[in-house]
């Protein structure tokens, strides 16, 4: 029954996929807790343009995205990112745009968790002599994560799931695969059920591994 | 009222005129439309235990936070030992360390066991090594009474302990003056007297404090000064005896009727 999945490297497909997935996560995790560092910073100019960023960003299609990084990036700007081959090449440039557009989902949901510490833990921090940087590292973010770790399970599983727009690019995951199949073999619903599975097999623990950490990290008041 | 039966003394040891350690000079500040400090003119000498009494809204807890300017203020000039209140950065950061702070809510880390609370500030603002600040967290919590808890979180731990930890937190940066702002508010009844002891022995160990509260037991027995406050200004400033036996202003006095007598 299976017979049609003889020759292809599906597992292979899947490696890219979940390289797409980490590199991604841990991008927009850092880039995200920037600029959800700047929403909250005293300077206007940096609450400005995270703002900004976030607004215009996160309402742009991915798909514009990772065509923009491909074609103006690299091919009009020759921006290769520090790789030679193409295969590289594209799968940075798809890492990046995916860490770019997926930042905006952690800084909104991590502002979301930082206005759940309470405005007097931020005062007694100030008051030691604190800097508003220590504050933020030290005291307020610290309680945000923990307090965020559910909706960020939902940005990860969402990021998972993007990684699918690489194929655009032609950066060979999952969903690459499954299009080349599907115009080969004769098997359209089964091909299209094996990727669905392989799918559910990435995200389903995810979310049910932070679910568990979620309630673990629990700050209690 | 709590009676906390402990006798002054510190009276006659009243600090020499001329070592002032925080000035405040009239000082405005509005919340929109209210004017909360009307042209407060305050001067706390080294030494001096200042409570600051008055009812809800008078501005005192405004007072008290805006001497390390976690309240702005609209005009008017704050110095703390000779040094104007920097407006914002490494300056206010570094005044700020010297000023310790309770607040009404303890606020304490949530995130962080009773030991780190203590440490947290030594280690990152005064460079303390590990191990120095580590044994003097420690010494402050036996202090406070609360050294066996040094491992726990401070959700577990009664309002009481709580409100003791903030003091040694705040004692570790060993600040030039303490602001206590409504440090027993929020505790249950029977908590209370602890933390009135220790803030009496920090009073008697010859700490600056400036404490705004509703015990009257406790300006009665630790304070040099009573600042009364009505209505954003300060209505009247007397020791103790002569502001409970014979005050001046008849706001004062029907302050005091009310909470004085059942």
């Amino acid at each position: 029954m299976f017979d049609f999945l003889e020759g292809y490297d599906l597992l292979g497909a899947f490696w890219v996929t979940v390289q797409l997935t980490v590199y991604s996560a841990l991008g927009s995790l850092i880039w995200g807790t920037l600029l959800a560092g700047m929403k909250v910073s005293p300077v206007p100019l940096m609450r400005g343009f995270a703002t900004g960023y976030v607004n215009v960003v996160r309402n742009i299609p991915l798909t514009v995205i990772i065509l923009f990084a491909s074609l103006g990036l690299f091919q009009t700007l020759s921006i290769s990112l520090g790789a030679s081959d193409f295969t590289d090449i594209n799968f940075r440039l798809a890492v990046l745009s995916l860490s770019a557009y997926t930042a905006a989902f952690v800084c909104e949901a991590l502002r979301s968790g930082i206005n759940t510490v309470p405005v007097g833990q931020a005062e007694a921090a100030r008051a030691l002599g604190l800097s508003f940087t220590q504050i933020l590292r030290l005291i307020i973010l610290p309680q945000a994560f923990r307090s965020v770790v559910n909706p960020l399970s939902n940005v990860l599983i969402a990021l998972t799931k993007n990684t699918t727009v690489a194929a655009a690019i032609g950066v060979a995951e999952a969903s690459y695969l499954m299009k080349g199949m599907i115009e080969n073999e004769a098997q359209l619903l089964l091909i299209s059920a094996v990727f669905a599975f392989g799918f559910i097999v990435l995200t389903l623990p995810t979310g049910l591994i932070l679910g568990w950490v979620s309630k673990k990290v629990a700050v209690k008041r | 009222m709590s009676g906390v039966s402990v006798t002054k003394g510190a009276e006659d040891a009243a600090p020499a005129a001329g070592d002032d350690l925080v000035v405040l000079s009239n000082v405005n500040k509005h919340f929109g439309a209210l004017h909360v400090l009307q042209d407060i003119d305050l001067t706390i000498a080294r030494g001096e235990v200042v409570v600051v009494i008055g009812p809800s809204g008078s501005g005192k807890s405004t007072l008290c936070r805006t001497i390390n300017r976690l309240e702005t203020i609209d005009s008017g000039a704050i110095s703390i030992d000779g040094k104007p209140l920097p407006a914002e950065g490494k300056e206010l950061a570094r005044l700020r360390a010297d000023v310790g702070m309770v607040f009404q809510s303890f606020n304490l880390f949530a995130h962080k066991t009773v030991l780190e609370n203590v440490t947290l500030g030594q280690l990152k603002v005064r460079k303390t090594d590990k191990k120095a600040a580590e044994d003097k967290a420690r010494s402050l919590l036996d202090r406070v009474g609360v050294g066996t808890q040094a491992d726990k979180y401070p959700s577990q731990l009664s309002g009481g302990q709580q409100q003791r930890v903030a003091i040694a937190r705040a004692l570790a940066m060993d600040p030039k003056v303490m602001l206590f702002d409504e440090p027993t508010s929020a505790l249950d009844p029977e908590m209370i007297n602890e933390v009135l002891e220790v803030m009496q022995q920090l009073a008697r160990d010859g700490m600056t404090m400036v404490v705004v509260t509703h015990e009257m037991g406790f300006a009665r027995s630790a304070a040099n000064r009573v600042v009364f406050m009505a209505d954003g200004k300060i209505v009247e400033e007397a020791t103790p005896d002569q502001f409970f036996s014979n005050p001046r202003s008849d706001r004062a006095k029907d302050f005091l009727s009310k909470i004085l007598h059942h």
